[in-house]
């Protein structure tokens, strides 16, 4: 397997919150980047990870299985795991493969940070 | 060679993907592999004000052709040699909406150096129907198997009774496919079908991320239905295999259990469950086919 074009850098705001900022191709390929990035934001202080999809270029099946394992990932250190920055198709693959029931989704980072949906 | 993994494992980045090599292959004006993959610590930075829908997402993705519309509800049409109960109206259901562990099985075979990924995909992709093993019809579209379709299923599950349920085609490209399962299946989640290219030869495979969808569903995986189904797609590639001209396709199953936990919220998508509507729907048959010759036989003698 080829290295994923994909890259991920993360923000802390606050104590508890962490931003994956994700650029690229999400597929399995990017799994190690995905959970490097995961260990990087998901500290035992952190209960809540936003995924900012707004760099988001290219996504298959294998990549929305990665979201799906980085949630029981996520759901095991009891941590919230929400997104935003998705453009009207993926926000639309995220409706169809039913993952917006467990990663809620924001038009924003602000709201995101706030909890507040549209 | 059957593998199986403890329960708490968390299923690698490589297990997970279907088309990785597609994936693999950077489009131009895309990050370059090497300098671009990694993750960076996190850093005490203020929050970017990222409109959601940049000048870059006005483009439609590379990926909008592979995936299915979305839809609610599964709408049916009528498919020849299957009973076609269990899906129209059912919503799709993924690993999230599951209920029993959440599994992820591989079945892959090495298909040798002659056969392209996109060979083996494409052969798939068009017979998928008659490489499943005897006794199991899959009613899908004339056209082969392409995203937004809804096929149909009766499978064997013994005692002469056909298991009636459906699957979606969520994503299809040249190297992978992905069926996703409706409410009342097995299982909750989806499976993947996906060729890439290992060295010098192609490596072909099936992976399953599922949970059992009920608490009935779960018994029944347990109490051999995760042994039935690791022979089915086992089968099914092994004749995949011998169309694409292999003298003796070879296996190899891995089965991970990515999530112990079982959802017991979601135990009530028993009343979906298509294995017990299935042996009704067996059972009545009958009485519903007498029934309506009488309602016909009513409506001439009053007509």
């Amino acid at each position: 397997m080829n290295a994923p074009a994909i890259a991920m850098d993360v923000r802390r705001v606050g104590e508890t919150t962490a931003i994956v900022d994700i650029r690229g191709e999400v597929t399995a390929a990017c799994e190690p980047v995905l959970m490097s990035a995961y260990e990087a934001a998901g500290g035992p202080a952190t209960s809540r990870l936003v995924l900012n999809f707004g760099g988001l270029e290219y996504m298959n099946s294998g990549g929305i299985g990665m979201l799906v394992t980085l949630l029981v990932r996520a759901n095991r250190q009891r941590q919230q795991l929400a997104a935003y920055g998705l453009s009207e198709h993926y926000r639309e693959i995220f409706e169809l493969t039913r993952l917006d029931e467990a990663i809620t989704i924001y038009d924003s980072e602000e709201s995101a940070l706030h909890g507040v949906v549209r | 060679m059957t593998e199986t993994a403890g329960p708490d494992k968390v299923a690698t980045a490589d297990q997970i993907g279907l088309s990785a090599r597609e994936a693999a292959a950077p489009p131009p004006g895309t990050i370059p592999p090497h300098s671009a993959a990694h993750a960076v610590p996190p850093q005490a930075v203020p929050p970017q004000a990222v409109p959601p829908h940049s000048a870059a997402q006005a483009v439609p993705p590379r990926d909008s052709a592979s995936w299915a519309r979305k839809v609610d509800r599964l709408e049916v049409d009528h498919r020849s040699g299957v009973r076609g109960t269990n899906v129209a109206g059912r919503r799709l259901t993924g690993p999230v909406q599951g209920f029993g562990k959440m599994w992820q099985k591989t079945y892959r075979m090495d298909a040798g150096p002659e056969i392209t990924p996109e060979q083996a995909i494409a052969t798939w992709r068009e017979h998928f129907p008659e490489f499943w093993p005897k006794g199991n019809r899959f009613a899908g579209a004339l056209t082969g198997i392409n995203p937004g379709d809804v096929a149909l299923l009766d499978l064997s599950i013994g005692g002469g009774v056909k298991l009636s349920t459906g699957v979606f085609v969520l994503y299809a490209d040249a190297e992978s496919f992905t069926l996703m399962t409706p409410q009342g299946h097995m299982f909750a989640g989806w499976i993947t079908f996906s060729a890439e290219r290992e060295g010098d030869t192609t490596a072909v495979q099936a992976q399953v991320l599922m949970r059992a969808n009920d608490p009935l569903y779960e018994i029944a995986m347990t109490l051999g239905g995760h042994r039935k189904e690791d022979k089915f797609w086992a089968a099914t590639l092994t004749a995949l295999g011998r169309r694409l001209g292999l003298p003796d396709p070879s296996v190899k199953t891995r089965s991970t259990c990515v999530d112990s936990k079982r959802q017991w919220r979601h135990s009530r998508n028993i009343w979906h469950n298509s294995m017990v509507r299935s042996v009704l729907q067996t059972i009545s048959a009958p009485l519903v086919g007498l029934s309506r010759l009488g309602r016909g036989m009513n409506s001439t003698t009053n007509g």
